[in-house]
């Protein structure tokens, strides 16, 4: 990418561009790079309008007159009792029962877009805890902590999260969407944890940790002071990409019966209740399972294109994106 | 070599033992109530309690956690709630389903994801790699449920004889094993396809920047002879690594897979389980995925510390 060699040529003190220089923070400069990201940009735009869908969800069953919940037996099924395709009562059809599939998918959106960003959160707060903590301590609590990640990584998760959603019973919807983040959370944390251990581990030796510590820091003020500001950037990238997993996880476990509770929609459940009809009733498949497609697909080029920007370095070999490579073996 | 062996078994068989407590205490605080699993919705209080000595649930949780502890050391893994068969029977009916399954897919994945991955990093930058790009871009945003439930639709009307009615249960050395399988096989790899590529493109690019793969071509060797005899045999170390662990990580989770397409494996056999309230075949089932899961883990440890010298055996 030249326009980050170019950057950092402007960036050399007493240059002798006919600028003066400016200082850029690392968030200014990597918000730089990623406004001339195009695909980034699309992705962008993508979610907004994803976002929008979702906050207007009310608004859309207010316009139609059909809440999500609610049946309409007579004009949304057929006289065969199969639901009645996209039209002027129904814009993207009715369900197997007779539900408006567009109010029911905005709902959806609010539950992927809700669950996706919460079990995020979650995860990257456990992440970065037992991550920082494993790295900096090192022996015993390391090990314990490290095997334990490694452990919950190993797990088959789909099995795991089934036994526990199933065994805890729950049929509140505002419970079920508890233990649904807390479950992705569960299984998510340590692909994070990991690597920022590592990192914690190889910063922890280096030179401006060593002069905290004979300036007599304590490991405490030397992990908030020293090693978290180190580790935004990373933290940024691997967040971003954790979002669009945790909404697969979700709508996976909607599927099967055991994520979010009927009678709250989500594109998953909406699948998985629906798949019995899809032969006739293709707007079943097709509604949820594009919005499922386009927002992790969104999620996932923005999550690269965050990467790119905000840290130029990172894993450029192992996952760039056409276009991108710097280095192609022959250098 | 030998202690290294021991400590890894050690370890293997501690996660184990974790697994199955952890199982053993999440089934116990289930609020499903056993007995009301067998005697059924009318059954008297007599025959209720009856049910729970016969099962021993009226002993202390210890007893009950020491027996079942003792009767998994010999291999017993009890008898279904619901139709009193052995667990193990009930297991091993279903188990070759699955284990067709994910190895049916194991072998597409890895084979298709390491030549995408070879193909677009020995033509980086070039239009192939960017369809490369693509694909793994989207296969990687494709839950795979939705990617079988599309094949599904696709092939179930368009396609007879892939169709769903192949789909039915039973052993899949029958006949028509192929038919009954290939959409399955792309539904479970759709998604690792992608993910290997990305993987096998990023160490294939990193190893053909080394030192020794300039000297191979400094030797004159041709640029096949240095792609695959010099770069591709370092660049597949960690691929292979993730392959096993990839592999016994799927045998749990072909559950969606199964579902979607009517097989009778071990996921569906776990699925309805739980859904009955059947404790004994959940437990017994993911205590089956967890072994095969360390196992896997086990054999990619010792490979990898055969395989690659730099590898501490401490």
């Amino acid at each position: 990418m030249s326009s980050y060699s170019d950057l950092e040529a402007e960036a050399v003190p007493g240059g002798a561009g006919p600028e003066p220089v400016r200082g850029r923070s690392p968030f200014r400069l990597g918000w730089e790079r990623f406004r001339r990201d195009r695909t980034a940009l699309l992705a962008l735009a993508a979610l907004a309008l994803v976002v929008l869908f979702a906050t207007a969800a009310p608004l859309l069953a207010a316009v139609t007159g059909h809440p999500y919940d609610v049946t309409y037996p007579d004009t949304g099924l057929d006289l065969n009792g199969m639901p009645v395709g996209p039209g002027r009562e129904f814009w993207l059809g009715a369900d197997q029962l007779g539900r408006d599939v567009l109010v029911r998918a905005a709902y959806g959106a609010r539950i992927s877009l809700l669950v996706g960003v919460a079990a995020t959160v979650v995860a990257t707060l456990l992440g970065v805890a037992v991550g920082v903590l494993a790295g900096y301590a090192g022996g015993a609590v390391d090990t314990v902590l490290a095997r334990f990640m490694d452990i919950t990584l190993a797990l088959p998760y789909l099995l795991v999260a089934i036994v526990l959603a199933s065994t805890f019973q729950i049929t509140a919807v505002a419970g079920s969407l508890a233990l649904t983040v807390v479950v992705i959370a569960f299984f998510s944390f340590a692909a994070m944890g990991r690597i920022l251990r590592g990192q914690v581990l190889s910063m922890r030796e280096k030179e401006f940790v060593e002069a905290a510590r004979s300036l007599g820091a304590g490991p405490l003020r030397i992990m908030r002071v020293d090693v978290l500001p180190n580790l935004v950037a990373p933290v940024v990238v691997l967040a971003s990409l954790l979002i669009p997993t945790a909404i697969v996880f979700e709508s996976t476990l909607s599927f099967l019966g055991v994520g979010v509770r009927p009678p709250m929609p989500s594109w998953g459940s909406m699948l998985g209740e629906g798949s019995d009809v899809f032969q006739t009733a293709w707007w079943l498949l097709a509604v949820p399972g594009v919005l499922l497609l386009v927002t992790t697909l969104s999620f996932n080029l923005l999550g690269d294109a965050v990467r790119d920007a905000v840290d130029p370095r990172a894993e450029r070999l192992a996952t760039s994106r056409a276009g991108t490579v710097v280095e192609d073996g022959e250098g | 070599m030998l202690r290294y062996l021991v400590r890894r078994l050690l370890f293997a068989v501690l996660v184990l033992w974790l697994v199955s407590t952890a199982v053993f205490a999440l089934l116990r605080v289930s609020p499903v109530p056993v007995e009301r699993v067998i005697g059924g919705p009318r059954a008297t209080t007599e025959t209720l309690d009856q049910i729970r000595h016969n099962l021993g649930l009226d002993q202390p949780v210890l007893v009950q956690y020491w027996g079942f502890l003792r009767r998994l050391a010999q291999g017993d893994l009890g008898y279904s709630y619901v139709n009193n068969t052995a667990v193990t029977r009930l297991i091993a009916d279903r188990l070759p389903t699955t284990v067709w399954l994910v190895l049916g897919a194991a072998v597409i994945w890895f084979v298709g994801g390491v030549l995408i991955g070879v193909l677009s990093a020995t033509r980086a930058r070039g239009p192939l790699d960017r369809a490369a790009t693509v694909f793994v871009l989207v296969g990687l945003s494709t839950p795979p449920f939705v990617m079988a439930l599309v094949l599904l639709y696709l092939f179930s009307t368009r396609l007879g004889d892939l169709g769903v009615r192949f789909f039915e249960a039973g052993p899949p050395m029958q006949e028509h094993f192929l038919q009954r399988m290939i959409l399955p096989w792309i539904g479970l790899a759709f998604l690792m396809v992608a993910a290997y590529a990305r993987l096998t493109r990023g160490s294939m690019l990193e190893v053909l920047g080394e030192d020794y793969v300039r000297t191979a071509r400094a030797k004159g060797l041709t640029e096949r002879r240095v792609t695959y005899r010099h770069g591709l045999r370092a660049a597949l170390t960690p691929v292979v690594t993730q392959f096993g662990i990839d592999v016994g990580v799927l045998m749990g989770s072909t559950i969606v897979t199964e579902k979607v397409f009517g097989l009778q494996g071990v996921g569906q056999l776990v699925y309805q389980s739980i859904a009955m309230g059947d404790t004994p075949v959940v437990i017994g089932v993911t205590l089956l995925v967890a072994f095969f899961v360390v196992l896997a883990n086990l054999l990619v440890d010792v490979a990898y510390s055969l395989l690659d010298p730099r590898v501490r055996l401490a």
